[in-house]
C-alpha cells in the first residue's frame, strides 16, 4: 500500500500547464528522489502533495487520504525550498513556535527541540536570532523545524542546498537512519547526482512530466552508463527526441 | 493553545521591532500634541461669574478648579462680564440656570461649559445638566474646531496606526513565506485569524489607552463622558482596523502596496469623520459615508467625549462597528484560501 500516490495530476497556471500527468507513488520506508532541471516543475508538485494548491486535474492521496486533509498535515514534515523563518526570533523560539502548532507539550516540547537541534547540529547557535544566521545555518533550522512533530513523512525542497560537504553527509545519514530505523518515508528534490544515488527510487521530471522512474541502479542499466549524470542527460535526449 | 504560541510570537516580534513600538504608541501623541497647539490659543484659567448659588455649591466647584466670582441677584450679565472680564456668567434662578458665554474663545467658552456641566453632574447627580440655557455674548453655539476634531483624531489615529501595522505584520508573513510554512501545519484557517486579532488587539489596547490618557491629562481634551467608554469604543475602532488591515494585506504584494492603500482607504475616510458636517452633503455622498466604519466610531467617540453620552446611547453606531469587524474577519478566513485550499 503505497503511503503516498500522486495519480495523473495536471496543474496549469492559467494557461500555463506546469504539470501534465504527473504519476508517482512512494512506499513506507522509501526515499524518494524528485530530480529535473531548473523549473521543471519539482517545487509545484511538492506543493500539489502539500494540499498547498489544488491539481487542475487528478488526484493527490497521502496516508490513504484524499489531499488537500488538516488531519495528515500533522503526519507530513515540510521543508520550503527558501527559508521561511521568523528572522527576527531566535532559533529556539522559532522551533518552539513549531512544535506549539502541533500541541506538543512541554515536556515533549523540549525533548524534541533538543533531538532536532543535534541532528542538524546548531546547539551552539541556538539562541542566536535567525538574521544572524548564514544561509546553511538557516537551512539546517528548516530542517529541524520539519523534523520537529516526528512525522511519519518527509517533504524537502532541496534540503541540503547552501551546506557544506560534511554536514550534507551526515544528514543524508540521519535521514537513512531515520528511513531504515524508524521507517520514515521521505521525498527529497535535489540537483546534486551524488545524493539522488542514495535514494530508493528517483523520478526524473522535464518540462512537467515524468520522463523516467526507477531505482537508481535500474535506471543506469536501462539506459547502460556508469552514473546518474548521465542518465539524466540521456534521459533527457530521448524525451526531447519524442 | 495554537492561538496562544501565536499571539506570544507576535507579541515578540513587536517587542524587538522598536520603531514599529514607537510608531504605534508615541506618533499619535506627538501628531495629537502638535494639533492640539495648531488648533488652540494660549489656555489662561477661565473665569465665572455667578449669582443665586448656594454657598456649598460656590465651594465645590471651586475645588473642581473653576474660578468662581459672586455677583448680587439681578445683576446685569453682559455689563459685568465685560467689566469684570469675564468668561461666563451663571445665573441660577430656582430649577432653571442660565449661563452666558463671552466666547470670544470658542474652544475656552466650550471648556468653561463642559467644566461648569461637569460640576453640575457631580453636584446634582445628572439631574438638570442638560437643561443649562446658553447665551453667547458674542457668536453662537458654533463648535470650535480642535475640541469638535480630537474625539475623532483620537479614534483616527487609532485606526490608521493599528491598520498599517497589523497589515503590514500579516503582509510580511506572507512575503517572507512563513504563512504558507504555518499554513503546513494542522492549524486551522480561524485560528490564525483569532491569533493575530488578539495578538495586535492586545497593542490597540495599550496605544489606546496611553493616547487617550495623554489626551485628557496632558492636553486637556473634553472628556464628558467616561473613560471607559472612550476605550470600549476606541477598542471597538481598532478590531475594524486591524480586521481591514489584514484583510487588504492579501491584496498587496509589497509593503509600498500596502502604503498605497492609505489614500484609497484612509484618506476618504477622514472626510466622512465629522469633521465636514455630513448633513450637508449631497444625497450619494451621505449614503457613502455610511459605509465608512471610521465615520461609526467618530460618531460615538464624539457623543461620548464631548457631549457626554453613556454607551447605551451610541449603541447603534457600536453595533454597525461590530458588524464591520464580523465581515471583515470572515473575508480574512476566506481569503487565507488563496495560501491552503482547506
Ligand atoms: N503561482 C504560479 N503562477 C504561475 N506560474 C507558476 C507559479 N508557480 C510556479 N510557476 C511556474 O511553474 C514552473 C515550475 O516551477 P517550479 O517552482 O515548480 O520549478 P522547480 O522544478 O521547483 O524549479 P527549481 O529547481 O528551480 O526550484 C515555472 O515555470 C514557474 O514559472
Ligand atoms: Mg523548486
Amino acid at each position: 500500500m503505497p503511503i503516498l500516490h500522486v495519480d495523473n495530476v495536471s496543474k496549469s497556471y492559467g494557461k500555463h500547464q506546469i504539470l501534465t500527468n504527473v504519476n508517482l507513488t512512494a512506499e513506507t520506508g522509501q526515499i524518494l528522489g524528485l530530480i529535473g532541471p531548473s523549473g521543471s516543475g519539482k517545487t509545484t508538485l511538492i506543493k500539489l502533495i502539500m494540499g498547498m494548491d489544488v491539481p487542475t486535474t487528478g488526484v493527490v492521496e497521502v496516508l490513504s487520504k484524499k489531499v488537500p486533509n488538516l488531519d495528515i498535515l500533522r503526519q507530513i514534515g515540510y521543508m520550503a525550498q527558501s527559508d521561511a523563518l521568523y528572522q527576527d526570533l531566535t532559533g529556539l523560539e522559532n522551533l518552539s513556535f513549531f512544535a506549539s502548532m502541533f500541541l506538543m507539550n512541554k515536556s515533549e516540547r523540549k525533548d524534541r527541540i533538543a533531538y532536532v537541534t543535534r541532528i542538524v547540529q546548531l546547539e551552539n547557535a541556538i539562541q542566536m536570532k535567525v538574521s544572524t544566521y548564514s544561509g546553511g545555518m538557516k537551512r539546517r533550522l528548516s530542517l529541524a523545524i520539519a523534523l520537529i512533530q516526528n512525522p511519519e513523512i518527509l517533504i524537502l525542497d532541496e534540503p541540503t542546498v547552501g551546506i557544506d560537504p560534511e554536514l550534507r553527509k551526515s544528514i543524508w545519514q540521519e535521514l537513512s537512519r531515520l528511513k531504515t530505523e524508524e521507517h520514515k518515508t521521505i521525498v527529497v528534490t535535489t540537483h546534486v547526482m551524488d545524493e539522488a544515488d542514495k535514494c530508493d527510487m528517483l523520478t526524473m521530471i522535464r518540462e512537467g512530466k515524468v520522463i523516467t522512474t526507477g531505482t537508481p541502479h535500474a535506471l543506469k542499466v536501462e539506459y547502460e552508463v556508469s552514473n546518474l549524470e548521465e542518465v539524466f542527460l540521456k534521459a533527457e535526449g530521448v524525451h526531447r527526441a519524442h | 493553545m495554537r492561538i496562544r504560541a501565536l499571539i506570544k510570537r507576535i507579541a515578540l516580534q513587536l517587542f524587538r521591532d522598536k520603531r514599529t513600538l514607537a510608531l504605534l504608541f508615541v506618533a499619535p501623541l506627538l501628531i495629537l500634541t502638535l494639533m492640539h497647539f495648531l488648533f488652540t490659543s494660549n489656555e489662561v484659567d477661565s473665569m465665572l461669574g455667578v449669582e443665586g448659588v448656594s454657598n456649598e455649591m460656590l465651594e465645590q466647584w471651586k475645588s473642581n478648579g473653576l474660578d468662581v466670582v459672586t455677583f448680587p441677584i439681578n445683576s446685569d450679565v453682559k455689563k459685568s462680564i465685560l467689566e469684570h472680564d469675564l468668561d461666563g456668567y451663571l445665573v441660577v434662578k430656582g430649577p432653571t440656570m442660565t449661563l452666558t458665554l463671552e466666547n470670544t474663545d470658542p474652544s475656552r467658552s466650550k471648556g468653561l461649559r463642559a467644566k461648569v456641566q461637569q460640576a453640575l453632574v457631580g453636584n446634582l447627580n445628572g439631574e438638570n445638566s442638560s437643561e443649562i440655557k446658553t447665551n453667547f455674548v458674542y457668536g453662537s453655539e458654533e463648535t470650535t474646531f480642535f475640541d469638535v476634531l480630537s474625539p475623532i483624531l483620537v479614534g483616527f489615529f487609532v485606526f490608521f496606526f493599528v491598520f498599517l501595522i497589523s497589515g503590514i505584520g500579516l503582509l510580511r508573513e506572507r512575503m517572507t513565506g512563513t504563512l504558507d510554512r504555518l499554513l503546513s501545519t494542522p492549524i486551522q484557517r480561524w485560528e490564525i485569524v483569532l491569533g493575530y486579532l488578539i495578538g495586535y488587539g492586545l497593542f490597540a489596547i495599550i496605544q489606546t489607552i496611553i493616547v487617550v490618557t495623554y489626551s485628557v491629562n496632558v492636553l486637556d481634551m473634553i472628556l464628558v463622558g467616561s473613560f471607559w467608554h472612550v476605550l470600549v469604543v476606541n477598542v471597538l475602532i481598532a478590531l475594524v482596523a486591524l480586521s481591514l488591515g489584514i484583510l487588504l494585506s492579501s491584496f498587496a504584494s509589497s509593503e509600498f502596496q500596502m502604503i498605497q492603500f492609505i489614500p484609497l482607504v484612509i484618506v476618504p475616510q477622514v472626510f466622512f469623520t465629522g469633521i465636514i458636517p455630513v448633513d450637508g452633503m449631497p444625497e450619494w455622498l451621505q449614503a457613502l459615508s455610511r459605509l465608512m466604519p471610521i465615520s461609526y466610531g467618530s460618531d460615538a467617540l464624539k457623543s461620548i467625549m464631548y457631549k457626554g453620552y453613556g454607551l447605551s446611547d451610541v449603541i447603534s453606531s457600536l453595533m454597525v462597528l461590530i458588524g464591520f469587524a464580523i465581515l471583515f474577519i470572515l473575508l480574512n478566513i476566506v481569503a487565507l484560501k488563496k495560501h491552503r485550499k482547506n
